[in-house]
């Protein structure tokens, strides 16, 4: 199960890396998008796969008790998820004003802090 | 209390532009308070002292790594810190003055005042670490005095170059200080002078020494160091009198004066001392009679009697450190005072060329008076107490046991030109029939002649009481020097000997040159080509290399291309990562070979979401690119929900569907895709990036997964989320309670980006004013690049 997450992972991860490194720069946001995915799958992953066992307890007990999933890394992941979320939206504004102002969707373009 | 007396020049500087405003004109006399209250307070040290105590006061700083703030009184910090204060005082009456119509006053006494603090905490510290601390705040300090009139670019390469070469014998002096506690076995400098035979006899000796005395070198303009100190006379005349003559440019001196008990008394230190101060001393005096503008012949000749006082500390013997201590006292007396009558000059008479003045006394009585009782103490005239410094420092070069005849002609040759400078400086402009000046000379203010009057006075003062100078200031001080107790006896009259001859011919050769300096100004011209090969252009040369190499590098790194950086990002971390890793032999049979138990529909949602992923990166239609990043997403949330985590699953379809939302909107103003060419090479190396960075990423899952799992937070939330928090729900209780403040802070970010959304939304660009005023995103660009201009330069 591991061994084909980390697959999973990998490709994301590389998938995300081509993304960014592409000239377009609405290709930039999709990137990040898929490092997102990457990410939150890492963490989980790590976090080590316990198949059906959410950290919930039922109604009526005290404890939680094994097995269960570690919550930890969810909690992490689920701050990640929102953040990833607003990072996108910020860069995905960003991207279009800068588009707008500049004229140009070209990274190569865009090498210069200065008024092309 | 010596704790309060260095640190009270900090803080008065932090209230003196409230004082200037207040005080205006009077400022300058309400500061200087100070500095006489200091003065006082130390001079009530001198009687005590001169009985042989010393007086130490320690206040733990960091006391982990042994630094403490401990100061030491002794004869030798005594006499420094009643010459900084003393003159100190003069220096910000007159600033008072020379500065009056300047409308950056108020910042200079900030910075004269804090330089004060720091001279007074290099002189009295007794701990290396803190003595290294007021060092480089004394180097700081004096970069913004001699940068003061920042708009001229002469002042910065001035400031920038004397910060850069004090700065870099700074760093030497530091390794030297650590390198000497650690040999010596202490931080606390008085306990290392009484470990001498431990340091001079460890293997690290000469390194020490080499690199404590390039920091005493660079600091008190020794050549091939010396070039940076006439530059620094850029700096208004207060600076130049203050930092270049009297007290900071000593700070060398000093040091070598107060570690010579522990690095001294070696043939390695007589012979590169000496013989540094000799030349440097001969040198100097030699460029400073051939100079035409006042404040240059003070430089130079600045320049010699600092290469006087070393080659004294070189020789090290009782007559010459008496020599050094007492030509130490004579020079920022009469140094000081003729900076001061230099700037009076070109204040009133508005030039400082030697060339254009004279007959000025007519004009200027009280100056030229003043001119005129520094000028014999300079020359050495008895009864000065200039003539006591060259008798005695005559009677240590005849003493010296190495080579007698060199060094008294050097040391003859020197004190000649001196008198020369002196007559430069002190007759030239003030006599003579004719008045001549380029523009109405008149008498200066008291503020300004109050300084050089005072100075020049207790130069004759202190020669007359030359028995009473050498009982009370200068015993103590070669006391501490020498490291025991030890008498002095000054008088004014030695009777007639070798010396006194000695004395009469060099005034003699002095006037002699001052007579006909024109003439041999003009013969010894061709010599002054040394200068523009000379050490300065090493300087100018080893800057321009590093400024060179700087920007080969930041043209190398800095391309201003997205994917250059990403590539340096993704190369080296799989690289470095890659070879920790193999280091720390972490790989195992259970890496990779591991029983694979994947349910069918497990396997299904994670070939969906590579398979997408795969789209995402290849489909030409943004639609379509947007709708398979969502499904990405969605196949995320599915192996959630299976694995264990359904709260993950409920927050990644809905934040998913809100992107894919975002993005449709957003993106369909965007132009499609273009497919921008790309050799194929780049694209190569683009994808093997991509992959090496995917694969690193994968492996590090397997080498983690691979080991036992581990958490010792779970089984505490598992136990305590309903006891403590009341929550079934473990992750939410996690977020919600445990973690309450992390959430809170993730929501400030989201605020945050939806702040900065709805302004990057709203913000108006009107295209036709984009041409000449530049929109607001493109301004603080612009002020980024501002910061940058190599990279600007670079990237236009």
């Amino acid at each position: 199960m591991e061994v084909l997450l980390a697959v999973v992972v990998g490709i994301l991860y590389a998938a995300g890396f081509y993304m960014i490194m592409r000239r377009s720069i609405v290709k930039l946001i999709l990137g990040l998008g898929l490092l997102g995915h990457a990410s939150n799958m890492f963490i989980f992953t790590i976090g080590r796969v316990m198949r059906g066992n959410p950290p919930v307890m039922p109604h009526g007990h005290d404890v939680l008790t094994q097995p269960y999933a570690d919550p930890l890394p969810q909690a992490f992941i689920l701050t990640a998820i929102v953040i990833g979320f607003g990072v996108q939206a910020f860069a995905t504004v960003l991207v279009k004003r800068a588009y707008q102002t500049v004229g140009t969707d070209d990274f190569d373009q865009m090498i210069s802090t200065d008024q092309p | 209390m010596v704790l309060e007396a260095v640190l009270s020049g900090f803080v008065l500087a932090l209230f003196a532009p409230w004082i200037y405003k207040v005080g205006r004109g009077a400022a300058g006399w309400i500061l200087a308070l100070l500095p006489i209250g200091i003065f006082i307070y130390f001079a009530t040290f001198v009687p005590p002292v001169a009985e042989g105590e010393t007086f130490v006061f320690a206040q733990t700083w960091v006391p982990s790594i042994d630094i403490s703030l401990s100061f030491n009184v002794d004869g030798l910090s005594l006499l420094f810190a009643m010459i900084i204060s003393g003159v100190g005082a003069l220096v910000i009456i007159y600033a008072g003055g020379y500065l009056a119509h300047d409308r950056d006053i108020n910042r200079f006494y900030v910075y004269i005042l804090m330089f004060m603090a720091s001279m007074l905490g290099v002189v009295l510290s007794d701990n290396v670490i803190t003595i290294f601390i007021f060092w480089e705040l004394t180097s700081i300090t004096s970069f913004m005095l001699i940068g003061y009139y920042h708009e001229k670019p002469e002042s910065r390469t001035a400031a920038l170059q004397a910060l850069l070469v004090t700065g870099a014998g700074g760093l030497a002096l530091m390794a030297g200080l650590v390198m000497m506690a650690l040999v010596g076995g202490s931080w606390e400098i008085s306990e290392l002078l009484n470990r001498g035979d431990v340091i001079t006899g460890s293997s690290l000796y000469v390194p020490i020494l080499i690199l404590v005395l390039a920091g005493a070198f660079t600091k008190s303009a020794q050549f091939p160091f010396h070039f940076w100190l006439p530059n620094a006379m850029a700096a208004p005349t207060p600076v130049s009198t203050y930092l270049h003559s009297a007290t900071m440019v000593k700070a060398g001196i000093y040091l070598m004066a107060r570690f010579s008990p522990a690095l001294g008394g070696t043939q390695t230190w007589t012979v590169v001392v000496t013989s540094f101060g000799a030349v440097t001393m001969l040198l100097a005096a030699h460029m400073a009679w051939q100079k035409k503008d006042l404040k240059q012949i003070l430089a130079y000749s600045t320049v010699s009697a600092l290469g006087i006082l070393t080659m004294l500390l070189g020789v090290g013997t009782h007559a010459a450190l008496e020599a050094a201590l007492v030509f130490l006292v004579v020079h920022s007396m009469y140094k000081g005072g003729l900076f001061m009558v230099a700037g009076a000059v070109d204040h009133e008479a508005g030039t400082r060329d030697i060339a254009l003045l004279s007959g000025l006394r007519k004009a200027m009585p009280i100056t030229g008076a003043a001119a005129v009782l520094a000028g014999l103490s300079m020359s050495g005239i008895p009864p000065f107490f200039g003539f006591v410094g060259k008798e005695l420092i005559y009677e240590s070069t005849t003493e010296f046991d190495m080579s007698a005849i060199l060094l008294t002609v050097f040391a003859f040759l020197t004190n000649g030109l001196t008198i020369t400078a002196a007559l430069l400086v002190a007759h030239k402009p003030f006599f003579g029939s004719k008045l001549s000046a380029p523009k109405h000379p008149h008498e200066a203010p008291l503020t300004m002649w109050l300084g050089p009057v005072t100075l020049g006075t207790l130069g004759l003062l202190f020669g007359l009481l030359a028995g009473w100078v050498g009982e009370f200031l200068i015993a103590p001080a070669v006391s501490a020097v020498q490291h025991h107790q030890t008498e002095v006896h000054l008088a004014l009259w030695h009777g007639f000997s070798m010396i006194l001859l000695l004395s009469l011919v060099t005034i003699a050769f002095g006037v002699l040159v001052y007579w006909k300096h024109e003439v041999l100004g003009r013969w010894f011209a061709p010599s002054n080509v040394i200068s523009k090969w000379g050490p300065e252009q090493w300087y100018f040369w080893s800057l321009d290399g590093m400024l060179g190499f700087g920007r080969w590098q930041t043209r190398l790194l800095q391309s201003g291309y997205l994917r250059n950086y990403l590539l340096i990002i993704i190369f080296s971390t799989v690289g470095l990562g890659l070879y920790t890793l193999s280091k720390y032999n972490v790989f195992s049979q259970n890496t990779i070979f591991r029983p694979i138990d994947v349910t069918s529909y497990e396997f299904m949602f994670m070939a969906l979401i590579v398979a997408s992923a795969f789209v995402v990166t290849q489909v030409r239609s943004r639609l379509a690119a947007v709708a398979a990043l969502g499904v990405v997403g969605y196949g995320v949330a599915i192996i959630f929900v299976l694995d264990g985590a359904p709260d993950l699953a409920m927050t990644q379809f809905s934040i998913e569907t809100l992107s894919v939302i975002l993005l449709v909107l957003v993106l369909y103003r965007l132009p499609r895709f273009i497919q921008f060419s790309r050799s194929r090479p780049k694209k190569i190396t683009e994808i093997t990036a991509a992959l090496a960075g995917g694969g690193f990423m994968a492996l590090l899952v397997l080498l983690v997964t691979a080991l036992p799992a581990q958490s010792r937070l779970a089984p505490y939330f598992a136990e305590n989320s309903y006891k403590l928090a009341h929550g079934h729900n473990v992750v939410n209780v996690i977020l919600v309670d445990f973690r309450g403040f992390d959430t809170m802070g993730e929501i400030t970010v989201l605020g945050i980006a939806a702040v900065g959304v709805f302004g990057l939304l709203k913000l108006r660009l009107d295209k036709t004013r984009q041409t000449d005023t530049p929109p607001d995103v493109l301004t603080t660009q612009h002020q980024s690049a501002d910061v940058f201009p190599v990279m600007e330069r670079e990237q236009s």
